[in-house]
């Protein structure tokens, strides 16, 4: 299962100081019609520190992520970021607080630039109006090259220098999911919600996903929540773990509490009855 | 081969007025995933606006020269689509998100009805007439070359001007500033676009009302050449074969679409009409749109559809 070892790679806990609880998520509860997604699901997330939800498929993992990312609202529970409760949020709301994210079927901008993908992940950042942009006055000029740097630095970061003029969709998978981690990273999000970052990767593609993460993580101090499928990887780069199965939550602790949880080795494994 | 040329260019001149109008299509279409029904109606109550405060404003305020009363209802017209654009929106797209396309469909053709009957409410329903000075006397060309020169429609010159400048001002705000790039990646992806703060409610307004500046010059255009009145709304049918030559996702697509049935029809109108009785001006764009439709759905710029099966 231990696919990738990227600890290898970029050493973590080096310079991280893992804070104070900046996400909590309580008593969430999701359903879409009988359907129970989510079954009164609690945790936190601490600041800086890198938290993985894992799960066999269906599990709810992806729920999870859309009801902290604004996507679906939870009948029941809350969600407090940075000591602010909300209910009922909208995306671009959450997005606005602070919150970025990725996507696991890819929603890129197909027809735009790598450039241009990424520099819409600016877009919270603009602060120049309509008219001063469309008539290319002073300050407009100005801040799109500020913003420009900022795009440079993280095409830069993601080592995709080559592609910046090529439209998203003719970049293989792999790369395309390095444009879509570059745009939320864009936002320079204070969370990064990333929804299996890593799946139908093959090795190697694994290894430059986790280095990235982590150097996110180490670098930028960016908080981490991110959701996985292979159980190798997770172990590796996250600090705690969540694990859910069936909508509720089986697990929670470090990766090694988790791993000999018996409740998640039968989730995983099945049990022997 | 003059008489060629002078039916290219009436043809070419012509297509560049269909294409103003399709790009209004276009451009709703990108953004909002919507055929948008009521761009015919936003033309007709454009027109209507302008022309009737270009004849209210000289009694209001006194002023008398034409070119200030129609430069300022213009842009009291554009300000009014605005406020359709706004309330269009706030009541009606605001409360579709995410349904499906149909549904959508179905409240433009709703507002296409509300917009034809509030215009005719408040404007009045009579022929009216938009004078913004359009040179009407045709000019000579090419004389040293063709004997007797080439004929060419002054008016349909400006038009067809006014029409390329406000395309390549629009293309250029779509792929130059932050705000275009916004609209561009709402046009592409929904959810991505609000998953990085672009707010899609702003955005409709924005592409609304570009739409409705659209429909604006267009009316101003259609409507100086043919007067306002409530076949204006048909202009817009006009322009469907464009949309499905072009290709509904695709800008060029509307422009390049647009001159080529504008020359298609003047020149089938004149080199075939007489074989088969003319008249071939007033279908040959919809039987091209759907010989299109059977050999390239997408259009020749459209984004090819793949679906899941």
């Amino acid at each position: 299962m231990s696919t990738a070892t990227p600890a290898a790679v970029a050493p973590i806990g080096a310079k991280k100081k893992i804070g104070e609880v900046i996400l909590e998520v309580k008593n969430i509860s999701l359903g879409f019609g009988g359907v129970k997604a989510l079954t009164d699901i609690s945790f936190d997330v601490r600041e800086h520190e890198v938290r993985a939800i894992i799960g066999p498929n269906g599990a709810g993992k992806s729920s999870m992520l859309n009801c902290i990312n604004g996507v679906y609202t939870p009948q029941q529970g809350s969600i407090s970021f940075r000591g602010q409760t909300f209910k009922h949020m909208n995306s671009h709301q959450v997005a606005v607080m602070g919150i970025g994210r990725t996507f696991q079927n890819l929603a890129l901008f197909k027809g735009m630039s790598v450039l241009d993908n990424i520099m819409s992940g600016r877009n919270l950042k603009i602060k120049s109006n309509l008219l001063m942009q469309a008539l290319r006055i002073g300050p407009a000029e100005r801040e799109e090259i500020m913003h420009r740097e900022a795009v440079e630095r993280i095409i830069d970061f993601l080592e995709i220098q080559a592609f910046r003029k090529t439209p998203v969709g003719q970049l293989p998978y792999g790369l395309q999911k390095r444009v879509d981690l570059g745009r939320a990273l864009a936002m320079e999000p204070k969370v990064l919600l990333l929804d299996e970052p890593m799946a139908g990767m093959n090795v190697e593609e694994k290894q430059d996903m986790c280095r990235f993460v982590l150097d996110v993580n180490d670098e930028f101090g960016t908080t981490i929540v991110l959701i996985e499928h292979d159980m190798g990887v997770v172990m590796d780069i996250s600090d705690r773990v969540v694990v859910l199965d069936y909508g509720k939550k089986i697990g929670d602790g470090t990766p090694e509490e988790v791993r000999n949880n018996p409740d998640v080795i039968s989730a995983y494994l099945g049990t022997s009855h | 081969m003059a008489f060629f040329l002078e039916t290219l260019l009436g043809g070419l001149m012509a297509g560049m007025l269909y294409s103003l109008v399709a790009l209004g299509f276009v451009l709703i279409y990108k953004a909002s995933g919507v055929f948008n029904f009521a761009q015919g109606a936003m033309v007709l109550f454009a027109a209507l606006a302008m022309a009737r405060f270009a004849e209210w404003i000289p009694a209001w305020t006194g002023i008398t020269s034409p070119v200030a009363a129609n430069l300022i209802a213009f842009g009291i017209a554009g300000f009014l689509m605005f406020v359709v654009a706004w309330i269009i929106e706030r009541l009606v797209l605001r409360h579709l998100v995410n349904q499906e396309g149909t549904t959508l469909l179905m409240a433009t053709l709703g507002i296409s009805y509300f917009l034809d009957g509030m215009g005719q409410t408040i404007f009045g329903s009579d022929i009216y007439k938009i004078d913004v000075g359009m040179p009407k006397e045709p000019i000579m060309a090419f004389e040293q070359m063709f004997e007797g020169g080439i004929l060419i429609n002054k008016e349909d010159l400006y038009a067809a001007l006014i029409a390329a400048v406000l395309v390549a001002a629009l293309s250029l705000f779509f792929q130059k500033t932050a705000t275009g790039r916004a609209l561009r990646a709402v046009a592409d992806d929904h959810q991505a676009a609000q998953s990085i703060g672009i707010p899609l409610n702003r955005i409709w307004v924005i592409v609304w009302c570009v739409a409705g500046v659209v429909a604006l010059v267009a009316g101003m255009i259609w409507g100086s050449k043919l007067g306002v009145q409530f076949s204006l709304t048909t202009v817009a049918l006009r322009a469907l074969p464009v949309v499905i030559l072009g290709g509904l996702t695709s800008v060029p697509g509307a422009i390049v679409g647009g001159l080529i049935i504008g020359v298609g029809e003047k020149l089938s109108e004149v080199f075939l009409g007489p074989y088969v009785g003319g008249g071939i001006e007033i279908w040959f764009a919809y039987v091209l749109a759907l010989l299109f439709l059977l050999v390239r759905p997408q259009g020749l710029f459209g984004e090819k559809i793949i679906d899941r099966v």
